[in-house]
C-alpha cells in the first residue's frame, strides 16, 4: 500500500518497538535544536491529536450543554444518539453517499484514466478540464449544482424548453432524490483527482506486460480490467484512502447545497456534530456523535496494520 | 486576469473536438472515434457548471427567469459582478464580497508560509535528526491526517478561547497550521529522506548544526517541493469552509462563508446573477493558482498521496 500507508508502518512498529531493526541508519543522538525545532509538531501532535481526542471522548460521557461540564451521566448520551432518528438517518445517509461516490469515482476514473492512455492528442488539456473543479471549494462546487438543479430556472426547465414537456431532473427538492443530487456534485469535484492518480497507476505499470499479452492476443480491455488493474493495487488504495477521508468528514458540500434538507434527507453525521455544538448548545451529544466518527477511521487504521502484519508474516515464512 | 485565465480555460474546448480529425487519418478506427467521444462527453460534463457559472453570471435577471440555462446572454451585464464584490447583502451587511475577499487574503498570506515553515523543519528533523519518540510524533501526525475535523473541533474551540485566540485572525492562522501539519510534514520528511544522506555528512564534517545545516544545505534544495507546498496550501486554505466558520469570528469572515452567507440569503428575491458572479469571485484564486501551476498542481495532489 504505498507512501501513504508507510508511515503509518513505521509508527506502527514503532509503537510495537522494533526499534532495534531500524537502529543503523543514524545515530539517535539526542539534540536539543532537533526537539527545540519541532516544538509545533510536539505540541500538534500531543496537544491536538492526543489530548483534544481524549476530552471530546470523556465529555461525551458528560451532560454538557452549552459549556462544557464533568457531570458523567454514562452511557446516556450513546443511548440517546443511537435513538435519534435524526443521527441514524445521517448515519445511512454517509453510507449510500459513501458507497455510490466512491464507487462510480472508481469505476469513471479509471475508463478516464485508460482512455486517457490511448496516446490521445491534447492530453493535458482533457486533464486540465477533468481536474479544474478540484481546484474549486466544495462550497462553490454545492452552490453551482444547487442552480443547475434548480427546478424552475435549471436543468430541468432548459430541457423542457427544447421540447420534452415531461423532463424531470430536480433531485434536490425531492426527499428521496437529494442524496444522489450530492453525489453528483461531489462526483464532479473529485473525479478528476482519481482519474489523475489511477492514471498515474496505470503508467508506472510495467510496459512488458504489454508485450506479453499482445503476443497472447489477450484483448485490450481484458488486459486493462484483469491484468494491469490488479497490478496497481498501491494506486487504487490511495485513491480510495483519499476519497474515504474526504467522506466520512464530508460538510461543506452540504451546507452549500442542500443544508441536510429536504427534511433530513441529505443530514451527514459532520453536520450533526456541528449542529449540536452550536445551534442546539449540546456538546455532550455532539461529541458523542464525534467519537463515532472516530470509529470508521480506527476500523481502517486497524484493517491496514492488519495487512501490513500479515504481509510480514508471510513475508518471514518466505525467508 | 481572473476571467482571462477562465475564458482561457473554456475557449481551448473547441480545439478539442478537431482533436480526432487531426492530421493522421490512418489512424481513425472506430475505437478511436469512441475513444474521443468518450473524452469530449465526459470534458462537456467537466465544463458545463463552468459555462453555467459564467453565461448566469451575464444575464440580467428577466432574462434568467426566462430559462434558457445554457444560452449565452442576449443582454450583457456586468453589474451582477459589480454588486457580487461591492454591494452584496450578507444579512444587514451590504458590502458585497470584497471584506471576505480581503480577510481571505490575510488569513492565506499568514497561513501559507508559517504552516510551511514548520512542516520543513518538522520534515527536516524527521529525517536527519530523530530523537526518542520522534517517530511516534510522526505517526500520531499521521493519524491526524485521518481523523475527522468534528471530533477535535470542540476541544479545540475551548483550548483557543483559554488563551484568548478563538475567533481571532491568529487563532485561525493557528488552526490551519495545526490541520496542515499532518499532510506537509509527510511532504517534507519523504522529500528529505529521498536526498543523499552524504549531503549531511558533508555539513556535519563542515562542523554544521542542525540549523546549519537546514539553512545552508536543505532550505535551498527544498524550492520545488515548497511550490508543491504553496499550491497545496493556498488552495487548500483558500476554499476552507468549516474552520472558517468555526474558528474565524464575524471579524475575519473568509470569502468562502461570506460567499454561502449571501447565496443562502433568504430574504428578499434571489439575484442567481450575483450569486453566480460571487461563485466565480470566490473561485478565482484557486482557479488562477491551477491555471498558472499546470503539472505542478497534479504533482501536489500526487505529492500528499503518492510519493512524488
Amino acid at each position: 500500500m504505498t507512501q501513504i500507508a508507510e508511515p503509518g508502518e513505521r509508527a506502527a512498529t514503532g509503537f510495537a518497538g522494533t526499534a532495534a531493526e531500524r537502529k543503523p541508519r543514524t545515530r539517535k543522538k539526542f539534540n536539543i535544536q532537533s526537539v527545540l525545532g519541532t516544538t509545533p509538531m510536539i505540541a500538534t501532535a500531543i496537544g491536538v491529536f492526543v489530548i483534544c481526542i481524549i476530552f471530546s471522548i470523556i465529555w461525551s460521557f458528560t451532560n454538557s450543554k452549552l459549556f462544557p461540564n464533568f457531570n458523567f451521566i454514562g452511557l446516556a448520551q450513546y443511548e440517546r444518539l443511537w435513538a435519534n432518528d435524526r443521527w441514524n438517518i445521517s448515519v445511512r445517509n454517509l453510507a449510500v453517499f459513501g458507497v455510490l461516490s466512491i464507487g462510480i469515482s472508481m469505476v469513471f476514473g479509471y475508463l478516464l484514466a485508460v482512455f486517457m492512455d490511448q496516446r490521445i492528442k491534447q492530453e493535458d488539456l482533457f486533464r486540465s478540464i477533468f481536474l479544474y473543479p478540484f481546484a474549486m471549494s466544495l462550497v462553490v462546487t454545492g452552490l453551482v449544482w444547487q442552480w443547475m438543479f434548480d427546478p424552475n430556472l435549471g436543468i430541468q426547465s432548459a430541457v423542457r424548453q427544447l421540447g420534452w414537456a415531461n423532463f424531470e431532473f430536480a433531485p434536490l427538492v425531492k426527499q428521496e432524490t437529494a442524496l444522489y443530487g450530492l453525489v453528483l456534485g461531489g462526483l464532479w469535484n473529485g473525479v478528476g483527482v482519481t482519474m489523475a492518480i489511477l492514471l498515474a497507476g496505470l503508467r508506472g505499470v510495467d510496459s512488458e506486460i504489454w508485450k506479453a499479452a499482445k503476443v497472447d492476443g489477450i484483448p485490450t480491455w481484458k488486459t486493462y480490467l484483469f491484468i494491469v488493474l490488479p497490478m496497481m493495487k498501491g494506486a487504487v488504495a490511495t485513491a480510495f484512502i483519499l476519497q474515504m477521508t474526504g467522506i466520512v468528514r464530508v460538510f461543506d458540500i452540504v451546507i452549500a447545497m442542500t443544508q441536510g434538507g429536504p427534511g433530513v434527507s441529505t443530514q451527514m453525521p459532520a453536520v450533526y456534530v456541528i449542529q449540536h455544538i452550536t445551534d442546539r448548545v449540546n456538546v455532550g451529544q455532539g461529541m458523542a456523535a464525534a467519537t463515532m466518527m472516530l470509529l470508521p477511521v480506527i476500523i481502517l487504521i486497524g484493517l491496514q496494520y492488519l495487512l501490513q502484519w500479515n504481509a510480514q508474516r508471510k513475508a518471514r515464512k518466505a525467508a | 486576469m481572473t476571467t482571462e485565465a477562465i475564458s482561457s480555460g473554456f475557449s481551448t474546448g473547441p480545439t478539442a473536438t478537431t482533436g480526432p480529425r487531426g492530421p493522421k487519418p490512418k489512424t481513425v478506427t472506430i475505437g478511436r472515434i469512441g475513444v474521443y467521444a468518450f473524452l469530449i462527453l465526459s470534458a462537456v460534463f467537466f465544463l458545463l457548471p463552468l459555462w453555467v457559472m459564467i453565461v448566469t453570471s451575464l444575464k440580467t435577471m428577466p432574462e434568467i427567469r426566462e430559462g434558457h440555462l445554457f444560452n449565452w446572454p442576449a443582454l450583457l451585464t456586468f453589474d451582477p459582478w459589480l454588486k457580487a464584490w461591492d454591494t452584496a447583502c450578507t444579512g444587514r451587511d451590504c458590502n458585497g464580497l470584497k471584506p471576505g475577499f480581503w480577510n481571505s487574503v490575510k488569513i492565506t498570506a499568514l497561513s501559507v508560509p508559517v504552516s510551511i515553515v514548520i512542516a520543513m523543519i518538522n520534515g527536516y528533523a524527521l529525517s536527519f535528526w530523530k530523537y526518542k519518540g520522534s517517530e511516534l510524533l510522526f505517526g500520531i501526525l499521521i493519524f491526524g491526517a485521518f481523523v475527522p475535523f468534528q471530533v477535535v473541533i470542540y476541544p479545540l474551540i475551548i483550548g483557543l478561547s483559554k488563551i484568548g485566540l478563538f475567533a481571532t485572525l491568529p487563532g485561525i492562522v493557528v488552526v490551519h497550521t495545526i490541520f496542515g501539519m499532518p499532510i506537509l510534514t509527510l511532504l517534507y520528511r519523504n522529500f528529505f529522506a529521498s536526498l543523499p544522506i552524504e549531503l549531511f555528512k558533508a555539513g556535519r564534517v563542515d562542523g554544521a548544526g542542525f540549523w546549519g545545516i537546514f539553512f545552508r544545505i536543505m532550505l535551498p534544495m527544498s524550492v520545488p517541493i515548497t511550490i508543491v507546498a504553496i499550491i497545496l496550501q493556498v488552495t487548500g486554505i483558500w476554499n476552507d469552509f468549516l474552520f472558517g466558520t468555526v474558528f474565524a469570528g464575524r471579524e475575519n469572515m473568509p470569502m468562502t462563508v461570506q460567499l454561502n452567507n449571501i447565496v443562502t440569503t433568504t430574504t428578499g428575491i434571489r439575484e442567481y446573477n450575483v450569486n453566480m458572479a460571487a461563485t466565480i469571485l470566490t473561485a478565482a484564486v484557486p482557479l488562477v493558482v491551477y491555471f498558472i501551476s499546470g503539472k505542478w498542481f497534479v504533482r501536489g495532489i500526487a505529492a500528499g498521496a503518492v510519493k512524488g
